[in-house]
Parts: C-alpha cells; structure tokens; sequence
C-alpha cells in the first residue's frame, strides 16, 4: 500500500467496472427495497406499509424454519468438505505426469452447469434406474431420496461434497505447492513427524487459502438453489426448500412481491454479517 | 503408509467420476433400456439421442445461445476489469478501499434476491431474451471475480516496469498494451478461465431473462424434463454435451490453474 501513488484520475479507469455493476446492482436492489416498504395490488398501485414486512418475514415460523435448514445444510457441508478437501490435498503428487491428470479430472465437477449436477444426480440416484439408489437398495437399505426426507437430506449433502470439494482441494493444493521446501527439511531436522509438520507447518501457511475456501463455500452454499431444485424440487415436504427456493417459491409462485423484498434484503443482509465475522475473526488471529 | 498415499485422490477421482459414468451409460441406452432393466453398460447402444440433439434446432440453438453469451460476458467482464485492476494495484484514490470492498459484496448476493428485478430492469430496457441481456447480468458476479484475481496478478508485477517504459517515453495506453497486457498474459488467462465458468455452470438469471431467442441449453433440458415425459436418455446425453466445453477449456488452462488458485484469489 505505502509505495501506490495519489492519483484521482484513476477512477476514469474504475469506471466503465462502476458502471457496470451499479446498473446490474444498484437498480435491482433499490427495486427490492422498494418493494419492501409498500403493498401493491396490481396495476402498478402501491401502498405505503413500512416495515410491516420485515417484521411478518421475522415473526414467521416459516422463514425461521428455512434459515433453520440453511445453516444446517451450510454447517454439514463445510465440515465435511474442508477436512476432506485438505486431506485429499495432501496426498495429491506434487510432481511428475500424474499432476495434470488430477486437476483436470478434479476440477471437472466445477464445470458443469449446475441443474445438469441436480438432473445428474437425479438420473444416479433414482432408487430403480439409479446405480446409486440401486446398489444401496441392493444392500438392504431402504432408499427413495424422492419420498424419505432424510434421503433426500443426505442425497443433497453427498451432491454437494461431490460438486465442490474440489474447489478446496485446488485452493489447499495450490498453497500446500507454495510452502518452500526450507520448512520441510528445518522440520526433519528437528525430527518432527507427520503430524506435527501438519500442524505447525503446513496448517499456518494454509490459513490465507483456507480463509478464503470457507468463505467461497459459505457464501455459494448459502444461495443454493439450481441443484436441490432440480434433484428435489425442495422436497419431499420442505426437507431440503433452502433459502433461496423459498424465496422464489414466495415472489414468483405466489407472487407476494412485499414478503419476497424484505426476505430478500434479510438473506442478504445475512450473508454479508456472517461474512464479516468471519473475516474480521480471521484477520484479528492473524495480527495476534 | 507412504507409499498407500495415492490411494486417497484415486479414490475421490473414482467417486468424482461415477456418475459422470452412469449419465453417459445413459446417454447411450434406450428410453425403454432404462425403464425397463438395470444394466452397467448398454446393451442395446444407440446414437438416437444424440441425433435429436444435433438435428433439433431446439436442442442445438441452445448450445450457441450458451456459448454465445458466455463469451460476450468473458470478453466484457475481462476488458473493463483490466483498467480498473491496474488503478487498484497502482494507484490511490478517494474511497478506493471501500469501492473494491462494495464490488466483492456483489459477489455474495444471492441470485435468487436479484431473479425479479432483473427480469424488469432488462425488460424495461428492451434487451428480455437477447444475447447481451444475460451477458451484462452475469457481469454481477464475474467483474467483481475478474478485478480481484487480476489485481493479484499486476501486484506481482514490480512497478519498475511501469516507470522505465514512461522513462523511455512510452505512452500510457501503448505501454499498457504492448508491454504490460502480455506480462501478466497468465493472469488474463485464469480471470477468463473463471469468468467463463461462473457464465457457464449459472442458470437463475440465464432462464429469468429468456425465452426464446437466447434460451440456454440448461434451460432446454429443463423443458425437457417437466414437459415432455421424462425422457431420460435424451437428457443425459444433452448434460453430457455440456460437459465438453468445460472439459475443453479445463485442458487449456491446466497449468495456470494451480498459480490462479496459488493466489489465493478465486
């Protein structure tokens, strides 16, 4: 930061970025404001209400009940999906011909556009066409993720570890390759083992990536919605109707423009506080 | 125990691939090979599929609807985050720390919240199901995506280059063009690599802001699936089709990814 020179004539080169995301952010989000504060009954006619829908959207048992289920899903994923991808990242090779082959399969499931990884796992999991629904039917267990909420739940979770823990095991791979190899052999020396090295050597150097790997997990699994959607449709029964699901269920299915505003703004609102907790968390361990 | 290391990723790799295994199993079989009995492998191989999809234009329009748009966002995203990560990592200015804050918040807001706005603000506009409409909506969450990657690239960038080039009489514009553009060629190439996926693999905005004309092809195979029966087969082979142009690009840009990630900015 110190050696950046004054130069106000740099917003002539932030500004086309400006203007692009102000008129793709800021009018869209004064619309839902907007929205939020007034009743309308069509024909453009709109009544003042003021926070009558904020204080409807938190009093509701319904909004609770979907919060409820985000931050269980969100709180699974991220405990399964970080140690995972950490570990996985590090038994990967750190050279030779295997390398390529491993990002290149890895990183596959990140490409795919997201209502094929729900149309994807639906066509897996189908209890009778299904490989997945099959084999464990053939076990002995009773599986139908399309009738039994906790199938459907655990189908859900299973879809999202195979989505996006590559995303983590790229981040922590990419920092394990930046550690240079002075640490290791200052380790060996000291005789330390497998477990210490992890512990004091490489969880450290891995904090900055992994600040990153949780945040980019939280926020994205926060606004789920393309994946459950299409492999449950939000159910059976409201099992897996995410925040996200709910709301669109609320603006575009019933139309209740009003709710749908102020739930939004509260979602939002959401994310960005958790957000910051946890980056202000983070960043007040790294000074100490 | 060293030596069973390999075990883990060949493991994950394995569970990464089964489905992407049992979708083209069933992109090959018949609709009545899938209702009918449980097979690893088809027996019955069939092309059909994949002949509608090639000769509907229904089904291939949506591929160059796809394509189209993500690469008009890829190129809009890139270009106006060059000059805005280059002012980020060179200069200081009035409220620069809370605008590249401001920028990353859009980067958490939930599509879900903006599906309705959006659909008017385009509509108002008159750009409802054009190429560009969804270009320029994906630019929420791409631009902000690009400037901060690639002001991790030029802040690797020593600034001694900037200031022999204006020494040497270079102006701005062609120095930035001709000598730092190709310097941090990697970092255009992972910004792209990302902005490119991000376009790709989102579909709540792509189908809130089309119909017809621009429709994409993940928003065909959802038509697909509630309307016409649950034609299976042809829907596994359309997914499988979409899973080339990521592939494709994947491959291209194997070696950048692990620096992209080395960052720490993605």
């Amino acid at each position: 930061m110190a050696n950046k020179t004054e130069n106000q004539k740099a917003w002539l080169f932030v500004l086309p970025v400006v203007l692009l995301v102000a008129f793709n952010a800021l009018i869209p989000l004064m619309t839902v404001v907007n929205y939020s504060v007034q009743e309308t009954f069509g024909d453009n006619v709109f009544f003042w209400e003021g926070v009558k829908w904020f204080e409807q959207v938190l009093n509701s048992e319904r909004f609770h009940a979907a919060l409820l289920r985000q931050f269980a899903f969100t709180g699974t994923i991220l405990a399964i999906e970080i140690p995972l991808g950490i570990a996985i990242a590090l038994t990967m090779p750190r050279k030779g011909p295997w390398v390529p082959v491993c990002l290149v399969l890895m990183a596959l499931p990140l490409l795919i556009p997201w209502n094929v990884v729900g149309a994807m796992w639906n066509i897996f999991a189908l209890p009778e066409t299904g490989l997945l629904g099959k084999v464990i039917n053939g076990m002995g267990i009773d599986y139908n993720f399309t009738q039994q909420p906790v199938a459907a739940w655990l189908t859900t979770v299973l879809m999202d570890v195979w989505h996006w823990t590559s995303l983590v095991v790229l981040l922590a791979y990419a920092g394990l390759c930046a550690i240079p190899d002075a640490y290791y052999q200052a380790a060996k020396i000291d005789g330390a083992g497998g477990w210490a090295v992890f512990r004091y050597i490489q969880l450290p150097k891995l904090k900055r990536v992994l600040t990153i790997a949780v945040l980019l997990r939280f926020m994205d699994s926060f606004m789920i919605y393309t994946e459950p959607f299409v492999l449950t449709g939000g159910g059976p029964g409201n099992t897996t109707t995410f925040l996200s699901i709910d709301l669109v269920k609320v603006a575009l299915g019933q139309f209740d423009l009003g709710p749908a505003a102020a739930m939004s703004l509260i979602y939002f609102l959401i994310v960005l506080l958790v957000c910051w907790v946890f980056y202000t968390l983070m960043m007040r361990n790294e000074e100490a | 125990m060293r030596r069973f290391t390999w075990l883990a990723p060949t493991l994950y790799i394995i569970f990464l691939m089964l489905p992407i295994y049992w979708l083209l199993n069933m992109s090959f079989k018949t609709t009545n090979e899938i209702l009918g009995t449980f097979t690893l492998w088809p027996q019955n191989f069939t092309l059909d599929n994949y002949r509608k999809i090639f000769t509907d234009p229904t089904w291939y329009n949506g591929y160059f609807n796809s394509i189209f748009y993500v690469a008009m966002n890829t190129a809009i995203s890139v270009t106006a985050a060059l000059p805005a990560a280059y002012a980020f990592s060179r200069y200081r200015f009035l409220g620069d720390k809370h605008l590249f804050f401001w920028l990353l918040t859009n980067r958490m807001a939930p599509p879900a919240v903006f599906a309705l706005p959006f659909f008017q603000l385009y509509s108002a506009f008159g750009l409802f199901d054009t190429h560009i409409a969804v270009a320029l909506a994906h630019c929420l969450f791409n631009i902000p995506l690009a400037v901060w990657i690639l002001e991790g690239f030029m802040s690797g960038v020593p600034r001694e280059l900037d200031e022999t080039a204006y020494v040497d009489g270079y102006p701005f514009w062609r120095f930035f063009i001709k000598i730092f553009l190709p310097t941090i060629a990697a970092g255009i190439g992972v910004a792209a690599f990302f902005c490119f996926m991000f376009s790709w693999v989102e579909l709540l905005l792509a189908k809130t802001l089309t119909s017809v004309a621009a429709k994409p092809i993940a928003a065909t195979m959802t038509r697909t699936a509630s309307t016409s029966g649950y034609e299976l087969g042809l829907l596994a082979a359309a997914g499988c089709l979409t899973i080339i142009p990521g592939a494709f690009v994947i491959y291209f840009v194997r070696n950048y990814i692990a620096k992209g990630f080395a960052l720490g900015r993605v």
